[in-house]
């Protein structure tokens, strides 16, 4: 009886262990690349595009804990891929890989993407991947924007003294510092909403760390008093009632969050439990909050956030994007990662068109082309109109603020 | 006063441990194994019960119960396939297995429920307490009163019971409680059976506390309360109590009175101190008896 018994078990085991390994072989790739090609193939039916195709290739997390924003890129990128080679002309196939916001994932996506002919890449949408494949990159001379990826590390090989630049690594969303600036003079300029500033942040995330320097820096110079800086880490970033407790002793009134929306739940969660109802403002990882599975929304009400999209602008270019998004995505309202990807892929398109860039060209031709045109163009888009780039790969575009309000983000103005 | 919302933040998060170290000094002091995969049970838990309560909409005893069936059955079956086998090989290879069992229960449970995190409903009404200037929500009230409650049964149950003094028979001389007519190994079964069921006790509190939900959500508590477990005297259950509790005001204080920064590498160091002074834990020798 013990050995059939060990043996059935043994049997089931495998068959749960076969189940779970096909579960999970439906990966990225094919899921990702399969609406590409369908889309590459009604292009090659219709009019004749400028040449073949060019091969756009890039890394998220599509699984994790920042699998919103990898999940919204991707979504994003496919609804403008589709849009593009359905005009004819110039015609795109796109592949977004999986890294699961780990750097080491990151790499491996990368030798993929490359065995795959990647020709333009969107490169990651998280920072400490972004800066673990962005020396690749420049090495194989491959042109790359990428959405989301904020920190300085992504486009600067020594990015505490913001030298070394890439070069051809590009980004669509402002950079961390200066989303900390921003969010200093922002603050500094409203008082109306607090003048007394705590900060928690994640001491052991470039992201959160990168942000709260800036943010203090900037805060000292505009006479902003920081009040109190409280930190926690991976192990640590169930508990805030401490970090909560002393902002509330120190007289805040405004707590800085330069953090993910998922401890942020956590701390909403917490500062309401104690009766601690400062004004909490976050940064773009603060984005995400409100679709959180379970989370009580009326917590996020009130809270304000710097991004440069918000779904509910009146301008055609986002009515018709957000009603793509929602149709693709089952009413899902899209958050500003998908806007910034969207832009990307146009950014490229838009490039590519004025360079003349056509798919049988190497990589590292049409890299140079790219780096060319984006140095020298204005592009407007979902997230910023008239948005330049400077030789170090850094926009130039003006954040906006946006605050909570009865569960949807709404303009309250510069 | 601050001091007193601390020492009850404190206590409150002290209690969760404890449960939590209840469950490893259990195995420890009987099967004298480390079982490294308990805060991936409690991992599990708190799933169930999150699904319980949100995709089932059971009440809230109900989906406890679902969570202390799920995880004891799971607690068993792990205990018959991973550990049962090495019986006779060195605690080594039992530590490894362990710590596989844990990676096997958190990619299963990323595979399964994906790691975007779920935050857990609350079904404690808010609101507390008001202790001076201190509040202590209700919460917090109930986790200590589970604490003592678990503390005082599982005593009772030690001290009282026939399994229970067979626990302790197997837990000085495994060979002579089975020559003395002991099930050695239904006695072990029991013993997981046992932890496990506290583990998800403790999840459903843990998961109420911090209301989210992941998969690696059961190793940073279960590396704590394993330090708590050692902290107080592995093998003895007076001591899982006190180091849980201990361990949790100790981590709220050093937060609140020297760094946010330094907090941990304050808690780790506090036991590290006492294990230079006293290596087998506070309660280590006092107790003889064992569970």
């Amino acid at each position: 009886m013990k050995k059939a018994f060990k043996t059935t078990l043994a049997v089931a085991l495998s068959v749960c262990m076969a189940a779970a390994l096909t579960a999970c072989g439906g990966s990225s790739s094919t899921s990702s690349s399969a609406p590409a090609e369908e889309a590459a193939e009604t292009s090659t039916e219709s009019s004749a595009g400028a040449g073949t195709t060019i091969k756009i290739g890039g890394s998220g997390p599509l699984t994790g804990g920042a699998a919103v924003y990898g999940q919204a890129v991707k979504n994003a990128a496919e609804i403008a891929v589709e849009e593009i080679n359905a005009m004819g002309g110039i015609q795109f196939e796109l592949d977004m890989e999986d890294d699961a916001h780990d750097p080491e994932k990151a790499v491996t996506a990368y030798g993929v993407l490359k065995d795959w002919g990647m020709q333009v890449s969107l490169a990651t949408v998280t920072s400490a991947p972004g800066a673990a494949v962005s020396p690749s990159y420049a090495e194989d001379k491959i042109f790359a924007i990428t959405p989301s990826g904020s920190s300085t590390s992504v486009i600067y090989a020594d990015p505490d003294n913001l030298s070394g630049a890439y070069g051809n690594v590009f980004q669509m969303c402002f950079t961390d510092p200066n989303q900390g600036s921003a969010s200093a003079d922002y603050l500094a300029e409203h008082q109306a909403l607090g003048s007394q500033v705590a900060i928690i942040y994640k001491n052991d995330d470039n992201y959160s760390k990168g942000i709260h320097d800036t943010f203090v820096a900037e805060a000292t110079a505009k006479g902003l008093p920081v009040v109190y800086e409280g930190t926690f880490d991976d192990s640590n970033a169930q508990d805030f009632t401490v970090q909560l407790g002393q902002a509330k002793d120190a007289g805040a009134d405004i707590v800085f969050l330069p953090i993910y929306y998922d401890p942020a739940s956590l701390i909403l969660t917490q500062a309401n439990q104690m009766g601690y109802k400062p004004t909490f403002f976050g940064v773009d990882g603060m984005d995400g909050i409100l679709t959180l599975e379970g989370f009580d929304t009326s917590l996020a009400e009130g809270v304000y956030l710097l991004t440069p999209f918000s779904a509910d602008a009146t301008d055609e270019l986002t009515v018709n994007f957000v009603n793509a998004y929602k149709e693709k995505c089952g009413g899902e309202i899209p958050n500003q990662f998908a806007a910034d990807a969207y832009d990307c892929v146009y950014a490229i398109k838009q490039a590519c068109e004025a360079a003349g860039v056509t798919g049988d060209m190497s990589a590292d031709e049409i890299c140079t082309k790219l780096v060319e045109q984006f140095t020298s163009m204005t592009f407007s888009g979902l997230t910023g109109t008239e948005m330049t780039w400077n030789e170090n790969g850094e926009v130039t575009k003006s954040p906006k603020a946006v605050q909570i309000q009865n569960g949807v983000y709404v303009g309250v103005g510069d | 006063m601050q001091f007193l919302s601390y020492l009850i933040n404190g206590l409150g998060l002290g209690s969760v441990y404890a449960i939590i170290a209840l469950g490893y000094t259990m195995v420890y002091g009987i099967a004298k194994m480390l079982n490294f995969a308990h805060g991936d049970i409690i991992m599990v838990g708190a799933y169930i019960a999150f699904f319980a309560i949100t995709k089932f909409s059971l009440p809230f005893p109900l989906a406890v119960l679902a969570a202390i069936v799920v995880c004891t059955m799971l607690g068993v079956m792990i205990e018959r396939l991973a550990y049962k086998p090495l019986r006779q090989a060195t605690s080594l290879a039992v530590l490894i297995t362990a710590i596989g069992v844990s990676y096997f229960l958190q990619n299963g449970a990323q595979i399964l429920w994906s790691s975007s995190s779920k935050v857990f409903p609350s079904v404690i009404s808010a609101g507390g307490i008001s202790l001076g200037s201190a509040s202590v929500s209700y919460l917090t009230l109930l986790t200590i009163a589970t604490c003592i409650v678990v503390m005082i049964c599982l005593t009772l149950f030690i001290n009282k019971t026939k399994t229970g003094s067979a626990m302790r028979a197997c837990s000085e001389d495994k060979g002579a409680s089975m020559l003395m007519g002991i099930n050695v190994n239904m006695i072990i079964s029991i013993t997981f059976a046992i932890g496990s069921g506290l583990a998800a006790i403790a999840s459903v509190l843990l998961a109420s506390t911090y209301p989210s939900v992941y998969p690696t959500m059961g190793s940073m508590p279960g590396i704590k309360a394993f330090t708590a477990a050692v902290f107080g005297g592995i093998g003895s259950i007076p001591g899982a109590f006190i180091g849980g509790l201990l361990l949790g005001i100790i981590e709220i204080f050093a937060k609140a009175y020297i760094s946010t920064q330094l907090s941990d590498a304050i808690v780790f160091g506090v036991l590290i101190v006492i294990l230079l002074i006293k290596p087998t834990g506070l309660l280590g020798k006092k107790i003889n008896v064992k569970v």
